[in-house]
């Protein structure tokens, strides 16, 4: 297969980018989407140009390192899969394809397709967990968990802090992201204790960190690749207001 | 032998020698924790487990990560779940039999007390994680539930559908973040180790570039924990992640670090077959699908030859001309042998010609007489993620056809030498998870991984540490101007510069897939000593050619991935002639090491335990001297050493 690649370049934090467009030919069917861009990279080097930056690590879309937004969709045209798990089948042979990083305000670009995710740390440091030493557990079947609360606090704590939500989300709203850590625990009976201390904690500092606020449009749900539910944002919000209510 | 091999085993019965060596460790007070600093490399399980607890205890700890998020460590990538003798089933399990399976399960190339050690803590490690809020899965009542792995005969794995891995993670780095909230951790993402600081013999702190900038940085501390995991990638083809690497271990080494085994990597069996010359990683499916999926190949030639052209469906092909190969040939476990032997099983099928895809290295594995036992729903409530995740890498629907796997490597039981107390041949320099050696003998046994990584990280090292802190307290801060930084940073800096200047016309990824190839050919499932003596000459040629021909485009100073690969290769080179030299050494087959020239008529491994029963430890002599093996004798005193037989 071939393809006409239009690549968001931009040197550091500090330059100003823009796209530039590449041909690629001799792609197989089955080979990735990153795949494809490592070939792309070892054509460039052969020329004496530039490779193009991009965050990936495990490239089985569990790490949630990749972060690419392809023809205007978070992780591309496929649905409930990261970058890494995106396919060349999935495109048309000749295809002209749009590549640029995660935008964002809270994720400055550090070089071509490259973000920084660390605001995403920042809002897990202030409270996205329980607070128990090593040493101090009891009995692990003495906490008694209903399955079904099990299972959706599971649902909840499949995110892999990929940002696709705030990319997607048009006020750049870390919500989605929030809520499914606040959620994830909140459900659990080991987590309720610091429910309403985390989620005004973390909501506080996703302001600070100048992510938007959440306008239910539900975009989120819909690009995430782990398919987290917007019903998470709804439990943080009963938290986040009985804890108001509390004070 | 010049250097004798202290593995400090605590004295006394098995069972007593955790605890006689937790009686023994020296403290160290509050006060004086808040003055030591310790460096931990690598945030996976056993990385983030280690800086969290040590944080918890008021050390002052610096972790280091490759990634932008500790959360990206490849620990998260684990699929199946996490061993504990917890005998929550009733099934008669207990600490002895988790020790006992562990090491039989390596092929008796591990430590008695430290497996039994493990096997101890890992009933702890589920308490704490549950009380972390790893979301297990769980029964009707309430209560955790258990799943079988290879290697065994009772359920003992505990874990959250097929993401356990990632959610042990998560655990650990929210413990992380905790610790970092508390200022008790400062962690650095996008920062790589680029060597180890020795200071009077002692591990004193690291150069580590800042992968961002690009500047080379240096930070002290009192004791260094090495946590970046193993080097399967020398394969380029592996299930790592495609950042893992050696390097790490490597500048260790090359200080004075031993590398014990080096030749103990993992073949595991259920990954998804090579599509084509362009892939740039394997993908794994977890061990647990061996639970309830059948493994086979056909009985007729004719129907592998019907296959491979698309002329019938696998469906299609009668029970009766289906050859079941694991439960024919290992009636007692069937197809939850371990992995070296059901990996070996799959290679002596497709060897004979039995594969089943176009290019002739793959088998299946089946769910029709499970999705029929069990019904549709149960297995996609224990399986639905992985069948999922086949679908989208394959195209190819495993609820109608079975599955096509094939054997790759995943990982490394070799590492870092280190003692009872995970301490390496330097001085205040530690190994935990799969950057040492110590538990999985030849062979680790499926969710071992996690308990290892979370048992020396959670409860393991945080004693052992103290005892050498408790001497170091009086000592001053390390001075980071002194002259052994000065002179490690020089020496980062001329390696820099080499690679900049070559100018080549290869790129650093078809060298690395061109090593990988000589890797998988002469030191991967099968090994000889024709073999292994071309793989050493075959690396020194492509060595040579890397440093006249490599091209790495840029700067510097700068976000430069292809600079971060091409150091990463350099040591790749080193690895994966260390450990040829080490198979052909190692003249038995034993546990995922296998030499053709010991076997038995049957085929299978043939161990050698008068001639081999020890560790094989290589002491680094320079770079153009062969390094020297020093060897720790085994000695079993509590397990009577048996061949290993998963047919009755």
């Amino acid at each position: 297969m071939e393809f006409n690649l239009k690549i968001w370049r931009q040197k550091n934090a500090r330059e100003k980018g823009c796209f530039q467009t590449y041909h690629i030919s001799g792609i197989e069917p089955d080979a990735s989407f990153l795949e494809m861009l490592d070939i792309l990279n070892g054509q460039l080097i052969k020329e004496g140009k530039e490779p193009v930056a991009f965050d990936h690590d495990c490239r089985e879309g569990i790490c949630g390192a990749c972060s690419l937004y392809i023809n205007g969709r978070a992780h591309g045209p496929d649905d409930r899969v990261t970058t890494c798990q995106l396919f060349m089948r999935h495109f048309k042979d000749g295809e002209t394809i749009t590549v640029e990083p995660f935008r964002s305000a809270a994720f400055p670009i550090i070089k071509d397709l490259v973000v920084d995710r660390n605001a995403f740390d920042k809002i897990l440091q202030a409270g996205g967990f329980i607070s128990v030493r090593t040493g101090s557990a009891q009995d692990a079947n003495a906490i008694l968990i209903p399955h079904d609360n099990a299972e959706a606090s599971m649902d909840a704590a499949s995110c892999v802090g990929c940002g696709a939500c705030v990319a997607t989300c048009r006020n750049g709203s870390a919500m989605l992201f929030v809520a499914a850590r606040v959620s994830s625990l909140a459900l659990l009976p080991q987590g309720k204790i610091e429910s309403g201390r985390r989620a005004r904690a973390m909501v506080a500092k996703m302001d600070e960190l100048g992510f938007g606020n959440c306008t239910n449009t539900r975009a989120c749900e819909m690009e995430c690749p782990k398919g987290i539910s917007v019903s998470h944002i709804a439990r943080l919000n009963r938290e986040f207001l009985k804890a108001k209510f509390s004070d | 032998m010049s250097y004798k091999l202290e593995s400090k085993i605590p004295e006394g019965p098995l069972s007593e020698k955790w605890t006689r060596r937790k009686a023994e460790v020296n403290l160290v007070s509050p006060n004086n924790k808040r003055i030591l600093e310790i460096i931990v490399v690598g945030t996976g399980l056993a990385g983030a487990s280690a800086a969290a607890s040590l944080g918890e205890l008021g050390y002052n700890v610096k972790i280091f990560c490759i990634s932008d998020s500790p959360r990206r460590a490849h620990s998260v990538a684990a699929q199946g779940g996490i061993n504990a003798a917890k005998n929550f089933q009733n099934d008669n399990d207990s600490v002895y039999r988790l020790f006992y399976d562990t090491i039989k399960g390596g092929d008796y190339r591990s430590r008695e007390a430290n497996v039994y050690r493990l096997a101890e803590v890992s009933s702890a490690i589920i308490d704490h994680c549950v009380a972390q809020g790893v979301p297990f899965a769980r029964d009707y009542a309430g209560y955790l539930v258990n799943r079988s792995f290879g290697g065994v005969q009772v359920s003992r794995t505990f874990y959250a559908r097929g993401q356990t891995g990632q959610q042990l993670l998560l655990g650990a780095y929210a413990s992380l973040n905790k610790e970092i909230a508390a200022g008790t951790v400062k962690c650095y993402p996008r920062h790589e180790m680029m060597d180890l600081v020795l200071i009077n013999g002692q591990a004193k702190g690291i150069i580590a570039r800042n992968l961002v900038t690009g500047k080379l940085e240096r930070f002290g501390a009192h004791a260094v924990v090495i946590a970046t995991g193993g080097y399967g990638n020398t394969y380029f083809l592996s299930t790592n992640a495609m950042n893992s690497n050696g390097s790490a271990i490597m500048q260790c080494y090359r200080k004075g670090a031993f590398f014990a085994n080096p030749c103990f990597a993992q073949i595991h069996p259920t990954c998804i077959p090579v599509h084509g010359q362009q892939q740039s990683k394997l993908t794994l499916m977890s061990e647990s699908l061996r639970n309830d999926g059948r493994i086979w190949v056909p009985k007729k030639i004719e129907d592998v030859e019907k296959l491979r052209k698309h002329q019938i469906k696998p469906s299609q092909i009668p029970e009766e001309d289906r050859d079941y190969y694991l439960e024919r040939r290992y009636p007692a476990f069937g197809n939850l042998v371990p992995r070296d032997v059901a990996s070996r099983a799959a290679k002596e099928r497709c060897d004979a010609g039995f594969g089943v895809n176009e290019t002739g290295l793959a088998v299946f594995l089946d769910f029709k007489e499970a999705i029929a036992r069990l019904g549709k729903e149960k297995v996609a409530e224990r399986y639905g993620n992985l069948f999922e995740m086949y679908q989208k890498i394959t195209d190819s629907n495993p609820w109608e056809e079975p599955m096509m796997i094939y054997p790759a490597i995943h990982y490394t039981m070799g590492g870092l030498w280190v003692d009872y107390d995970l301490q390496t041949t330097i001085p205040g320099l530690y190994a935990i998870g799969e950057a040492n050696f110590s538990d999985h003998g030849g062979n680790r046994l499926g969710a071992s991984a996690l308990m290892q990584g979370l048992a020396d990280g959670y409860f393991i090292l945080p004693v052992t540490i103290g005892d050498y802190l408790s001497k170091k307290f009086s000592e001053p801060k390390t001075d980071t101007s002194s002259p052994e930084f000065e002179e490690a940073e020089k020496a980062v800096q001329e390696r820099m510069n080499r690679l900049f200047s070559i100018k080549g016309k290869l790129t650093v990824d078809s060298i690395h897939k061109r090593l990988g190839r000589i890797m998988w050919e002469y030191v991967g499932m099968s090994r000889n000593e024709k073999g292994l003596k071309k793989a050493i000459e075959e690396i020194d040629k492509l060595r040579e050619e890397f440093y006249r021909e490599v091209n790495v485009p840029c700067t510097q100073y700068e976000f430069n991935q292809e600079l971060e690969k091409a150091l990463r290769l350099e040591d790749f080179f080193e690895i994966g002639k260390l450990m040829a030299m080490d198979a052909l050494e190692r003249k038995e087959s034993c546990g995922g090491h296998f030499r053709e020239e010991s076997q038995t008529e049957e085929g299978e491994a043939k161990r050698d335990d008068a001639n081999y029963m020890y560790v094989a430890a290589w002491e680094c002599k320079g770079d153009d001297k062969a390094p020297e093996l020093h060897k720790e004798m085994l000695d079993y005193q509590f397990v009577q050493v048996k061949t290993r037989n998963y047919k009755e």
